[in-house]
């Protein structure tokens, strides 16, 4: 069990920087580079990271922007793509410990949250003391908010140019570090609800690809709550 | 398009975002986390993320999709050995699976 300022601190800017920083930064100058293509100044595309801070929606965001959309239906498509956070705002809040914090520090809290930082305090939550979550939970997320905000720039301006192979390896590394942080999730209910999400992801994403990952959420995820309920093992008592 | 435009674009997506994030703040107060309500949603989240995880690597719109679906999924088989290998170590696994992938998408075009 971690405890203490100085250990939760220490080990929330390790946890970032072990991988997490360095995967946002990467992917985050990918999306700078596409900011710049679509028109949009340096500035806004580092605004864009640090506020939106949600790559699906900011690609959209992008996307959008550069096919000439109307604004309505860029914050739309934008909106939809990060849907996610809905979900992941009430699965996490409670694991903070937070106790009675104000309305616009949750606020605060929930407008930090990534999938990053969702994924890795869920894993490390069980190791670190209660009262000291939030700590490490502000610390990682700031740290790795940081990296994207300085990746969108760098990205943007095409500082560093990778070899396309290079590229294909870093874009893979991000899905890959998720896979690897939710292999090591416990819970019958939530392993099932995994594997169901892969399962309906496919048929949700051919039929409707604008709304696959909420179809995807919601049937994955009330088929492995109801399998987590009804099949328990045997020697459970 | 304008400077202006292009701004009202950013912060438009912003609060569009923000929004969600919002509503999981109003939701979450007025739930039990000890009840059947908050399971339902923490499985909806898993498998919202699992399924973005997984379109992002068997189906994915990146430069991804260039590179064939039998590479990938042998890095990600790579990955994982790596991961065990290393007790567990995420360094190990990514680092492992990223340069496969690099070093099979040069190698197999």
């Amino acid at each position: 069990m971690v405890s203490g300022n100085g250990s939760v601190v220490r080990k929330a800017m390790l946890d970032a920087l072990s991988l997490p920083a360095f995967i946002l930064f990467f992917t985050m100058m990918g999306f700078g580079s596409l900011a710049r293509g679509a028109g949009f100044t340096a500035d806004m595309a580092v605004v864009a990271s640090l506020l939106i801070w949600g790559l699906p929606g900011q690609l959209a965001m992008v996307e959008l922007t550069s096919t000439g959309q109307g604004i309505a239906a860029i914050m739309f498509a934008c909106s939809l793509a990060n849907a996610r956070f809905l979900p992941m705002v009430v699965s996490f809040v409670p694991a903070l410990s937070r106790g009675q914090a104000s309305l616009p520090r949750r606020l605060l809290d929930a407008q930090l949250l990534s999938i990053n930082s969702w994924a890795v305090c869920m894993r490390e939550f069980p190791h670190i003391e209660p009262e000291f979550r939030h700590r490490y939970y502000v610390t990682f997320a700031s740290s790795i908010l940081f990296a994207a905000a300085m990746g969108t720039l760098i990205g943007y301006h095409g500082a560093i140019l990778l070899p396309a192979v290079m590229v294909l390896g870093l874009i893979f590394v991000s899905p890959l570090f998720f896979a690897l942080v939710l292999s090591a999730v416990n819970g019958r209910a939530e392993r099932f609800s995994m594997i169901f999400g892969c399962a309906t992801v496919v048929v949700a994403n051919s039929l409707f690809p604008a709304f696959d990952l909420l179809i995807t959420g919601v049937v994955g995820g009330s088929l492995g709550f109801a399998a987590g309920k009804f099949w328990k093992p045997r020697n459970a008592g | 398009m304008p400077a202006e435009s292009l701004w009202l674009i950013v912060l438009g997506c912003a609060a569009a975002t923000f929004v969600w994030r919002a509503l999981g703040v109003v939701v979450v107060r007025r739930i039990d986390p000890q009840g059947a309500f908050f399971q339902w949603v923490t499985c909806v989240s898993y498998a919202m993320v699992a399924g973005l995880i997984f379109r992002m690597i068997v189906m994915p719109e990146s430069d991804l999709a260039a590179v064939s679906l039998t590479t990938r999924i042998a890095a990600v088989v790579i990955a994982f050995a790596a991961y065990y290998l290393f007790k567990r170590r995420l360094v190990a696994g990514v680092v492992a699976g990223g340069i496969s992938l690099s070093a099979l998408a040069a190698w197999l075009g």
